[in-house]
């Protein structure tokens, strides 16, 4: 019996990483900006597996030809194969020739998403980043992202308190026009796998990590969600890729991203 | 004819400085921001400063210090240390006018200024609260058959760009060594007059390596001052040669209440030059030491 064909254990977090890298499934030669660390370990298992025409950087202004492991290099050298300068990134992104997931601290039924504030924006309750790229991103190129805690303090019931990535909410598109590059992709999150493609791009849940129901979800989600024709339990991560996930964060810094670090199969 | 002399010291290139300017600050998040020159700042009574920057500790400085009128940003950010909690406790007190851009935005509206035109246009923006919350923020249409909407990024005119380098001469030939420049040559083209620190002075035929000619973005008819400050970017990171003061960091992250960031200044900005400030980091050998940050 293969190694590839015998059962095997994994995280919560391998199971994110191996659902986000396949966002990136069939991008071909676009930039693949991962920031956070799903994010950025699902980008790099993409490209060290099935989608290696990806651009990647090493987290500061290399393009990569193979993605960086994360945390420390003990010795480990980038292999560079261009330079992306801040400066060039927007430049790369007008074009459109990008595709980031990031991990938005508030996201509407509209895929709008938020990381500036949280209450009144003369005064908030809560001041975060700033919209960032945000606007640019979302009008220019796909986005897609990881909610690490699908509940509904993430998932709000009304608009975001502040719209920084936009979406598809025709109220505030000029002339009622869908923006023509506006391209929102997949949203994985602790519970599930979401697409926008519910009716009016409905945010949709397309595959429920082992031992979630759709209502769990629908509970934890400020609005309502659609559902896929079947809806599928999200693939586990084939020996393969746990394999590039272990080689891609020899740290196991991925057992910091849930609490207690939990089994990708829920106990019964 | 004398040659180009441009040498000043910090105190000198504050000096410049008036209350109720527009200033752009170089250098991204906790990573070659001209930190000397905002202590500086703290230590004079200029106040209603209307600040431009990818903003760091920079930002969180001249917020805690009540010098902020203003603040035209994408972010404010200490890398390592996502939030910069100076700025966020300014931020939700309300005590200065926000101008929230996209960070492509405000690289726009520095082109434009640098270009003077009046804008430039960006379907940045569009469909965001970017333009709810800055109602002068306007659109125009495009005259050509596409008729697109646009948002017409206005020009960001500074008064005054500050900027860290790594070695630079005394005509204002800069050097900037670490793999990546930001995006201070824009804010030096968007500035009336732009100031340097560097980490070190050099000769202009110091500067004479040809392959190295790539690193110098900064055109020096922008520059009007340069003075060298050793580790004139700490707490934040001057590649090759140093990196981000982490540990530095936490502790005025920490100085919260207004005791506790009186006490913070006392410390470490009054009264103190550029020596007696490495030595309450721990010295210039811990300085040279910190290691560069990997993301």
């Amino acid at each position: 019996m293969s190694v590839a064909n015998t059962p095997h254990e994994y995280t919560l977090a391998e199971l994110c990483i191996a659902a986000a890298a396949e966002a990136f499934r069939g991008n071909g030669e676009v930039l693949a900006t991962g920031i956070g660390l799903v994010p950025r370990l699902a980008a790099s298992l993409a490209k060290a597996t099935f989608e290696p025409g990806l651009l990647m950087t090493d987290g500061e202004v290399y393009l990569v030809a193979e993605p960086v492991p994360v945390g420390p290099r003990q010795g480990y050298e980038p292999k560079i194969e261009g330079y992306m300068s801040y400066e060039r990134v927007f430049d790369l992104l007008y074009t459109g020739r990008r595709h980031a997931m990031v991990g938005p601290v508030q996201l509407d039924r509209y895929g709008q998403t938020n990381i500036s504030i949280i209450g009144d924006y003369a005064q908030p309750k809560a001041a975060l980043l700033g919209v960032r790229g945000f606007p640019g991103n979302t009008i220019n190129h796909a986005n897609s992202m990881f909610v690490p805690n699908h509940s509904t303090r993430a998932f709000v019931e009304g608009e975001v308190d502040m719209v920084g990535g936009i979406g598809y909410n025709p109220a505030r598109w000029p002339g009622g026009k869908k923006p023509e590059h506006l391209e929102l992709r997949k949203i994985v999150t602790d519970l599930c796998v979401m697409d926008f493609g519910g009716p009016d791009h409905q945010i949709r849940v397309v595959s429920l990590h082992p031992g979630v129901t759709f209502d769990e979800v629908q509970d934890k989600t400020g609005f309502p969600l659609a559902q896929a024709d079947k809806i599928a339990t999200t693939a586990a991560p084939t020996a393969d890729a746990l394999a590039m996930i272990i080689r891609l964060d020899p740290h196991n810094l991925r057992a910091t991203v849930f609490k207690d670090n939990p089994p990708g199969v829920r106990a019964a | 004819m004398a040659d180009l002399n441009k040498t000043m010291n910090v105190a000198e290139i504050v000096g410049q400085l008036e209350s109720g300017m527009t200033i752009g600050v170089g250098g991204w998040g906790a990573r070659r921001k001209p930190m000397a020159l905002i202590r500086e700042i703290l230590k004079t009574d200029l106040t209603d400063l209307s600040i431009v920057a990818y903003g760091g500790c920079d930002v969180g400085m001249l917020a805690a210090a009540g010098k902020l009128r203003k603040l035209t940003f994408g972010f404010v950010s200490l890398d390592s240390i996502p939030l910069e909690k100076q700025f966020r406790q300014k931020r939700q007190q309300g005590t200065f006018e926000v101008n929230e851009l996209d960070e492509g935005m405000v690289q726009l509206g520095l082109k434009a200024a640098a270009m003077r035109v009046p804008f430039l246009p960006t379907p940045v923006g569009l469909a965001s609260d970017v333009l709810t919350h800055n109602p002068h923020l306007k659109t125009v249409t495009s005259p050509y058959d596409d008729g697109a909407e646009l948002v017409a990024m206005p020009a960001l005119r500074l008064d005054v760009a500050l900027c860290h380098v790594n070695k630079a001469d005394p005509r204002g030939n800069s050097w900037i060594y670490g793999p990546d420049p930001f995006f201070d040559e824009w804010f030096a083209r968007a500035a009336d007059k732009t100031y340097l620190t560097t980490e070190q002075l050099v000769t202009t035929a110091d500067l004479d390596v040809k392959s190295e000619a790539i690193r110098m973005p900064i055109d020096r008819c922008h520059v009007n001052g340069v003075a060298e400050v050793p580790m004139g970017a700490h707490p934040t990171s001057c590649a090759p040669d140093y990196g981000i003061d982490v540990k530095f960091l936490k502790n005025y992250s920490a100085a919260l209440s207004d005791e506790e960031w009186a006490a913070w200044v006392a410390d470490h900005v009054t009264g103190k030059d550029q020596a007696a400030y490495i030595e309450t980091a721990g010295g210039a050998d811990a300085v040279r030491s910190l290691p560069l940050p990997v993301f």
